[in-house]
């Protein structure tokens, strides 16, 4: 599946788009990116999207589904 | 009178009912620089009635490529009374409250009362949750902007019982993380065009135009042209906030500003350690108790002396709790001066651990 990055985790990951397969659950989806990048978790709040809806950790995850990872930002 | 808004009246949609409502509003804008900015002129110029800004920094040359509404022989001077000055001329009929002090949980709330809509231009974590909070504790929508390089987020909170910030992301960042937030950069524009979002969204909560982004979350990303419209939606218990939190510092926004606890300080006292010491309480406050090695500058005050502070000698901020004294640290930070401590929990810290004989208040 595609995972669109915004804001700092397009910078932490060094890319705009990563790809993931076999993960179930946005639980899974999350502890797989902390996994892979330590950064995101230091960033406490870190909303992940399914299909452009707000998905909690219990929701489950589709083949083709479309990620968005939408980190806080605090520039004004 | 009217002529002004003509093109309103003419608008199909809107109208003098809507104008009406425009020039009946009360809103009010946290923070008059990159986001603020193109708030504070299309409100303005729209003709909304009452218009409150909170601000208390200065004009510095490094604004100037995205805050377009201040001019290059205006660096140093306040962007709050340079803002009302300004906006006042673009239209004469709006009536000005101007707060020359940084949004702090000690005043949040006095603030905010008066206004039927408040729009977040502010620039770090720790003041966004505290609008949050406010604003949930008063039950006022408020217009969220924030912007990170070339991409920018809107979205309207607290909206008839919709999704808040904390519906959005929960906690604020680890300390760290958000490493050089001054110095990431960021495209002049972005700030125009995120603000001017967060302008029109204000004009529709208050005409009822369209649809409110409520329950939304917009991102832009401006390079690419890729606008996302995320469904949040309430978090139960998010709506409850009964008291606003002690302090929202957020370390990650201090930058190079060091922290220095009451003892480092008395050490560096009694060995007479060169530093500069400055109180940023208010007078009255002195009157109640003080460190007599403290200079006495009031925090509104600071920036006016600045440039007679040697930035050869570390530089350590006092005030009543150290929030206050954080925000100088920054701005002193900001400056260049190379060495800026900020003396944590403040006098009144220095009277529980050090100076028990010390009144508080």
């Amino acid at each position: 599946m595609r995972i669109l990055l915004f804001g700092i985790a397009k910078d932490i990951a060094g890319a705009p788009v990563i790809t993931a397969e076999g993960i179930t659950t946005v639980a899974a989806l999350r502890a797989w990116l902390y996994t892979k990048y330590p950064s995101l978790e230091r960033l406490r709040s870190l909303m992940i999207a399914v299909n452009k809806v707000y998905a909690n950790d219990e929701d489950t995850l589709q083949p083709g589904d479309e990620i968005a990872v939408i980190p806080p930002v605090s520039g004004g | 009178m009217m002529q002004r808004y003509d093109r309103h009246l003419k608008l199909e949609g809107f109208g003098p009912a809507k104008q009406q409502l425009l020039n009946n509003a009360a809103v009010l804008i946290i923070g008059a620089g990159g986001l603020g900015v193109p708030v504070l002129q299309y409100l303005t110029a729209m003709g909304v009635g009452r218009i409150g800004i909170v601000e208390h920094d200065n004009i510095s040359l490094t604004n100037l490529q995205r805050q377009v509404l201040y001019n290059t022989e205006e660096v140093g001077q306040p962007k709050l009374r340079t803002a009302v000055q300004r906006l006042q001329k673009l239209n004469p009929e709006v009536q000005f409250t101007a707060y020359d002090t940084w949004i702090m949980p000690d005043n949040a709330l006095d603030i905010i009362q008066p206004y039927d809509v408040v729009v977040d231009c502010t620039d770090n974590f720790g003041t966004r949750y505290l609008v949050n909070d406010a604003c949930v504790m008063l039950n006022k929508p408020f217009v969220y902007g924030a912007i990170h390089k070339y991409e920018g987020q809107v979205s309207v909170f607290n909206y008839k019982g919709g999704a808040t910030y904390r519906c959005l992301f929960p906690e604020q960042p680890e300390p760290g993380t958000m490493l050089n937030c001054s110095d990431i950069g960021v495209l002049g524009i972005l700030p125009g065009i995120i603000g001017s979002y967060q302008a029109n969204e204000t004009v529709k909560i208050i005409t009822g135009i369209g649809e409110v982004l409520s329950n939304q979350l917009l991102t832009i990303d401006t390079l690419y042209n890729m606008h996302d419209t995320f469904q949040i939606k309430p978090v139960a218990g998010n709506h409850d906030i009964k008291a606003l939190q002690e302090t929202y510092d957020q370390p990650c926004d201090t930058g190079g500003v060091r922290s220095l606890s009451v003892h480092q300080l008395q050490d560096w006292l009694d060995t007479e350690k060169p530093l500069q010491l400055i109180d940023v309480r208010e007078p009255d406050e002195w009157e109640i108790c003080s460190i007599p090695q403290a200079m006495r500058i009031p925090m509104r005050m600071v920036g006016g002396v600045m440039a007679q502070l040697s930035k050869e000698i570390p530089v350590a901020l006092l005030c009543h709790h150290g929030m206050r004294s954080l925000m100088i640290a920054q701005q002193l930070d900001a400056a260049g001066f190379p060495v800026v401590y900020n003396v944590e929990g403040g006098i009144h810290a220095w009277a529980a651990e050090i100076d028990v004989e010390m009144n508080m208040y």
